[in-house]
């Protein structure tokens, strides 16, 4: 498809062939660690965007650091671009390869390193899954707390590079403000640590800077974690609204009240209907939306706060309130929010998940205009929010057989994230640009301003070699983006030239 | 309250084309900390204001030359706060000050850091350009975190305009409970409970007694107290708001003041001087006479770092000297965004 060539001009061509770059990594990575016929690469040709494929030149598997900087020392000398990979998992296209390119794995850094219980931390390496660290902080009675919804599968390099976020980001916050110290490896080979085990470092924060940067400025192969310990209690109450717009209106109530939940989601109609049928978690299912509170903290706290929400939502008209009676019952209302994704997958051959971030007051606006985008583009959606932070997942229905189902699809995805600058978002929360929202970014971000990236992009990495072509899209890219959307009749980005 | 952007940016134009590089100063409160530096002044406090304050979503997004009690008077009203509890060190503090230093107070390692709040930022570059990164929602991952990257930079990558917030509901109740021990079990009590469920929202080792402030519903602030033990204080709010603008007597009769990054469960440094600990052991202030060169070597021997808070430096260096990878990427960083050096040369390490 179109859309993976998009921002093909930034990708730099390697100075050696194939073959040459593959005697280089012969030489010191066993056999079964650099892979290059098609059968063995096809694996790698995306990770959880399917929608974009590529098949990477080469694929390298290190196992070691050591290996991790002589592959890029290898790739630095001969121009090849470098795309790092953790799980696969991402859903932005981030971890795309590239043609001409060596995709760095990192599935073989699986070790967790070190836990100190009495300093709350934990030392592992890039490829440990992110629910691996919570499995084995458990003992301690710590967690770790960033838990996006694929937590079961994604690794924490991979976290790192996205700034991932989950359910309870609100209250616990994002990978950024869990965690303290990383070891990266640059573009020439070296060995950095960024961060350390105080609470703050000398100099500028470039623990800051790396999270979420998409593998652009440098391949993290360990990274140090904050650890939190387990809550007393989690309570969780579940309650069904006959209007979206009240159900939005109670998230603000429980806020404006001082109440910080653990996880505040919120369901429209579709996405219950197709979450009860998948798991029954006995969601009401004449509901127009549901929301789940969940309430954390010490015993007493929760007790105070589960009645407090408990009116504030009956007080903004919930037709129903539930509160879990027992932890079976929390973690079936909890299954059928994170079961919602595969259980629209099961009511439509394909869908698409969006991920802008919009103030929490745009929301009835938002979701008015979605559903009117959804009429004129004849694709229905379902709404999976992150109501307490903002982060609205529309998820687009789509049949990628049908001709041009899937253009329409990505046209009415990028109309929904232009929507949410609009009314002061942003186009991906927690999701990543990758390669799926290059072109959006052009609609965030003036050319300035992506100028400035690109100049932050050169200072870890003059030669463009990591991860080319990803989160940050080239002038040119924009230009040409924005011929095709010209808003309220001004040409965006003025100063280039046309052809 | 008023916008006098353009004002800044016409005389950034003109630092930029006469070469005169410029000394950012906000309430003039923090001119302690870092070099002092023979520059021209680039006045912040007159660009001041609330934008814009969303009570129900949590955040504030304020002109740099705001002062923190400003700030902090309009958070007040809605029963709200500055969650990293930032010191002013004096009446001028300004928001933008206390972003570009990331200066926490004693919350600090139980909600986060001000760098843990940011949002979003509106900078003008080193270029003269204005440009805007982040936003006022809690999540966005659009870009690199530039926002991020200015907290602490204390003005050396760019001017910064405006700063978006997360802000947090201000806590029912509060209690401060006090102990005499050793320093060695106050690090180990200190961490022990940071490790299991308790609503801590500050700790201090001060002369041989550990101070522990809960912060909650009083209900469960009555449970954590069986808990932890000791007597209450009395003035709870008198002494961590003395601990944080440095009023206690240690504070002010020193002459040359440490403050020492360690890692929360490393034991008691041993250096001359007098200490006071905080952020559950993360925190060492030192008074001493020490020699710098001593006393950097034993904090970074542990995994951390000195600053010398207050006080004149032999070797004129107020901060730990970075590592030669981490410190090329600083002077990358820097020409990356201030390519003509006119911002806070030298405030935070020579030649940048």
């Amino acid at each position: 498809m179109n859309s993976s060539e998009k921002n093909i001009d930034a990708i730099p061509d390697a100075n050696i062939s194939k073959q040459d770059l593959l005697i280089k990594f012969q030489d010191f990575l066993p056999n079964n660690a650099v892979l290059h016929d098609a059968e063995d690469l096809r694996p790698y040709e995306c990770d959880g965007l399917s929608a974009y494929r590529r098949v990477p030149m080469i694929v390298v598997l290190p196992s070691t650091i050591e290996q991790v900087q002589s592959v890029i020392k290898i790739c630095f000398q001969n121009n090849v671009p470098v795309v790092a990979r953790g799980a696969g998992t991402g859903l932005s296209g981030g971890a795309l390869p590239l043609e001409k390119g060596v995709l760095l794995s990192l599935a073989k850094f699986k070790s967790i390193l070190n836990i100190d219980p009495l300093a709350r931390t934990a030392r592992v390496q890039p490829g440990v899954r992110n629910l691996a660290i919570s499995d084995a902080a458990k003992a301690f009675g710590l967690y770790y707390a960033p838990d996006p919804s694929s937590q079961i599968a994604c690794s924490i390099g991979g976290n790192v590079a996205e700034n991932s976020g989950g359910v309870h980001c609100l209250k616990y916050g994002l990978t950024v403000h869990n965690i303290l110290a990383l070891k990266i490896v640059t573009i020439e080979g070296e060995l950095l640590t960024i961060g350390g085990i105080s609470l703050d470092s000398p100099g500028f924060d470039l623990l800051a800077l790396m999270t979420g940067s998409e593998g652009m400025l440098g391949v993290i192969v360990e990274v140090t974690v904050r650890l939190l310990p387990i809550p007393e209690r989690a309570q969780v109450l579940l309650a069904a609204f006959d209007d979206v717009e009240k159900a939005g209106a109670a998230v603000s109530a429980i806020i404006s009240a001082g109440v910080i939940p653990g996880g505040l989601e919120m369901m429209d109609k579709l996405a219950i209907q197709a979450a009860e049928d998948f798991v029954h978690a006995g969601y009401p299912m004449d509901a127009e939306a549901i929301l789940l509170c969940e309430l954390d903290g010490v015993n007493e706290e929760v007790s105070e706060q589960v009645s407090q929400v408990r009116k504030i939502l009956t007080e903004g008209g919930a037709v129903e309130v539930r509160t879990a009676k027992d932890e079976q019952e929390r973690a079936l209302f909890w299954k059928g929010r994170k079961a919602a994704f595969p259980a629209v997958g099961r009511i439509s051959p394909d869908y698409y998940c969006m991920d802008g971030t919009i103030p929490r007051k745009s929301l009835p606006e938002v979701l008015r205009k979605i559903t009117s985008l959804s009429k004129d583009y004849d694709l229905p959606v379902a709404n999976v929010f992150h109501a307490g932070d903002g982060n609205l997942h529309p998820l687009i229905l789509y049949d990628a057989n049908k001709d041009g189902e899937l253009e329409r699809t990505e046209e009415f995805g990028g109309k929904i994230l232009e929507l949410c600058v609009e009314v002061g978002g942003t186009i991906t929360g927690e999701h990543g640009v990758g390669m799926e929202k290059i072109n959006q970014m052009c609609t965030q971000f003036n050319s300035a301003e992506l100028t400035q990236f690109h100049a932050v992009k050169h200072a870890f990495d003059k030669n463009g070699l990591l991860n080319p072509g990803k989160a940050v899209p080239t002038l040119h890219r924009c230009a040409e983006f924005g011929a095709m959307h010209v808003h309220k009749g001004e040409l965006p980005f003025p100063e280039l030239e046309r052809f | 309250m008023s916008d006098i952007s353009q004002q800044i940016k016409e005389q950034i134009e003109a630092a930029i084309a006469n070469k005169t590089p410029l000394n950012i100063i906000g309430g003039n409160s923090k001119s302690f900390l870092g070099h002092a530096i023979d520059c021209q002044n680039l006045k912040m406090a007159e660009h001041s204001g609330i934008i814009n304050y969303e009570p129900s979503e949590l955040v504030m997004t304020a002109r740099a030359g705001t002062s923190l009690e400003e700030i902090e008077t309009a958070l007040n009203q809605h029963n709200q706060m500055l969650p990293f509890e930032p010191p002013h060190y004096g009446s001028g503090a300004t928001i933008g000050g206390t972003i570009a230093c990331n200066l926490s107070g004693p919350r600090r390692a139980y909600a986060g850091a001000a760098r843990d709040y940011v949002l979003g930022t509106k900078i003008i570059n080193g270029k003269a350009e204005e440009l805007k990164f982040g936003g006022e929602v809690m999540k966005n991952v659009a870009g690199y975190d530039v926002s991020r990257l200015m907290v602490g930079a204390m003005g050396t990558l760019g001017v910064m305009l405006e700063i978006s917030f997360k802000v947090l509901p201000c806590l029912p109740a509060e209690i401060t409970l006090v102990q005499a021990m050793s320093a060695d079990d106050a690090l180990r009590k200190m961490n022990q409970w940071a490790a299991s469920p308790l609503p801590m929202s500050a700790t201090c080792y001060i002369n041989g007694k550990l101070y522990v402030r809960l912060s909650g519903v009083d209900s469960a602030l009555q449970a954590a107290r069986n808990q932890i033990g000791g007597e209450e204080l009395n003035d709870s709010k008198s002494f961590w708001f003395q601990l944080r603008e440095h009023g206690l007597p240690l504070f002010k009769k020193a002459e040359k003041l440490w403050r020492l990054s360690v890692p929360q469960t490393t034991s008691p440094l041993s250096l001359d001087g007098e200490q006071i600990i905080e952020w559950g052991g993360g925190l060492r202030w030192l008074f001493s006479d020490s020699s710098e060169e001593e006393i950097r070597n034993i904090t970074k021997s542990v995994g951390g770092h000195a600053t010398l808070y207050k006080g004149e430096s032999p070797t004129k260096n107020v901060f730990q000297s970075l590592d030669a990878g981490i410190n090329k990427l600083h002077h990358n960083l820097k020409h990356a965004f201030d390519p003509a050096g006119i911002f806070n040369p030298g405030r935070m390490f020579n030649n940048l």
